[in-house]
């Protein structure tokens, strides 16, 4: 039997994580645009509130008036599962995050490989999408993604082994205790840059973007999606950003730690800095995106497979050497 | 080649670049209705017919620009008035033909036909294009002060 008090609690955490999260979802739709805009030496939006500021609820205001279109040749169940089993999941993620010591709503022990296996179900809302809109491009737009966040999952799982071989826990609470005295940035500087990378091809990001590649694809496997179920693969693919940002920051940025454990630093509630980290990764992620052009599909497949994974194998090895030796 | 790729050095001279550019360089942006570019004197916009400082029309329908329009976009019949002058009836351009190249312009001998710098002239539909004496007249009525402007700016160079 569940006690209904606790159930209160939980649906009240739950919300004191969702609401936040689809707000700071909205405000990175604005940031990105405004970010890539002062690269580009343009202003970006400006007209709808200060700055622009309410631009993301225009935005939202536009995609829930419109016509939910369910083509005629689609598999209307599939259809709208789709975008809502990529929202809900990319949701779900956000239960074994610790915002601060003791501040998580699951502290499970497997909380690194819960999060693995949510970001790989990931990949059949997008399947689902592109085979049940029965369009070429969705279907080509969902082989190319499915395809990209298979391969780059496999560096990522590599990546999380050495972080837990050396955090010696699954635990995400436990791992980022472990970076009491050092980030593991500074001994796993080449993992970081590794996840970093996997990180935009996992959330199909730029320079990785390819199954969107609007050019050839049009928009890739949402292209029959309109109005609300359209919103809903947004909503997940930029939560999935987010995600991406906590997950990075607790990997190797020592998630909610201060950079030094002395008087000024730890005034700063752990939250603080966990947001600051993340808000430092999701930059990455915009400034890399108006920097960098495409890749091509080849070139893409080639550096997951061909340098990444060797590369993070061997350093499992270095790594689980080292901590034997030790 | 293996040296360059490992530190990735390409990729982070690119990212300082842009981030160069976020913070260190200028906006460029127009806010366009409400900021306009700058304008060259000889900036060909909208057709206007202009007048002498006593209010007769320069137009002596010689029809040189109807001769010289690659588009044949300008229509022109003439009459002689009761003086003895020769004059326009008809005076038709059709915007949607005109490819703005500005011949009719140097073409005219009384400088009557002009193109102005308004360029926001766009319509709802396609008969609200096509110009005839009055409008064109009308134009030049409404925009003769910054014509007569652009065209002493200009003059040294014509």
């Amino acid at each position: 039997m569940v006690n209904v008090e606790d159930l209160l609690f939980l649906i009240g955490y739950t919300l004191l994580i969702i609401i936040p999260l689809l707000l700071a979802v909205a405000y990175l739709t604005y940031v990105e645009r405004k970010v890539i805009a002062a690269m580009q030496r343009r202003v970006g939006p400006n007209v709808v509130g200060w700055f622009g500021l309410l631009q993301p609820f225009a935005d939202g205001l536009k995609l829930l008036h419109k016509e939910t279109i369910i083509p005629t040749q689609a598999n209307p169940f599939l259809f709208i599962v789709a975008p809502l089993l990529t929202f809900g999941l990319s949701l779900s993620a956000w239960a074994v995050i610790p915002f601060g010591p003791g501040m998580v709503i699951s502290n499970i022990n497997v909380g690194i490989l819960y999060l693995f296996a949510i970001s790989s179900l990931g990949v059949y809302g997008i399947i689902m999408a592109g085979w049940a809109s029965n369009s070429k491009y969705s279907f080509l737009g969902a082989l190319r993604s499915a395809a990209q966040m298979v391969s780059y999952e496999v560096s990522i799982g590599l990546v999380i082994v050495t972080i837990l071989l050396s955090a010696g826990s699954l635990n995400l609470s436990e791992i980022v205790e472990a970076q009491q005295n050092i980030w593991f940035i500074i001994p796993h500087l080449p993992m970081a840059v590794i996840f970093s990378i996997s990180a935009l091809a996992e959330t199909n990001r730029a320079p990785f973007d390819l199954p969107e590649a609007e050019a050839e694809l049009v928009s890739g496997y949402n292209v029959e999606y309109s109005s609300m179920t359209f919103a809903l693969f947004f909503l997940g693919e930029y939560a999935n950003m987010i995600l991406m940002s906590a997950i990075g920051s607790i990997l190797f940025l020592g998630g909610w730690l201060p950079p030094l454990q002395i008087p000024p630093f730890t005034w700063v509630p752990g939250i603080v800095w966990f947001s600051l980290k993340m808000s430092f990764l999701l930059f990455v992620f915009l400034w890399v995106r108006a920097t960098f052009p495409r890749y091509r599909y080849d070139q893409l497949m080639r550096l997951g497979w061909k340098v990444f994974l060797p590369f993070s194998l061997l350093w499992v090895i270095l790594t689980a050497g080292v901590i034997v030796i030790l | 080649m293996k040296l360059k790729f490992f530190p990735l050095t390409e990729l982070c001279s690119g990212l300082f670049l842009t981030l160069k550019y976020m913070f260190l360089k200028k906006k460029v942006t127009l806010a366009y209705p409400y900021e306009k570019g700058a304008l060259s004197p000889r900036f060909r916009g909208e057709h206007a017919l202009r007048r002498y400082p006593n209010g007769e029309e320069r137009c002596i329908a010689c029809k040189l620009c109807e001769a010289v329009c690659p588009a044949q976009a300008i229509t022109i019949e003439a009459e002689e008035r009761e003086d003895g002058s020769r004059r326009a009836t008809r005076y038709d351009i059709d915007m949607i033909k005109c490819i703005y190249c500005g011949l009719c312009e140097e073409s005219c001998p009384v400088d009557a036909i002009v193109e102005g710098p308004n360029f926001e002239f766009a319509t709802d539909t396609r008969e609200e294009l096509y110009y005839n004496k009055d409008k064109l007249l009308a134009n030049g009525d409404r925009w003769e002060v910054a014509i007569a402007a652009r065209l002493e700016q200009d003059a040294r160079y014509r």
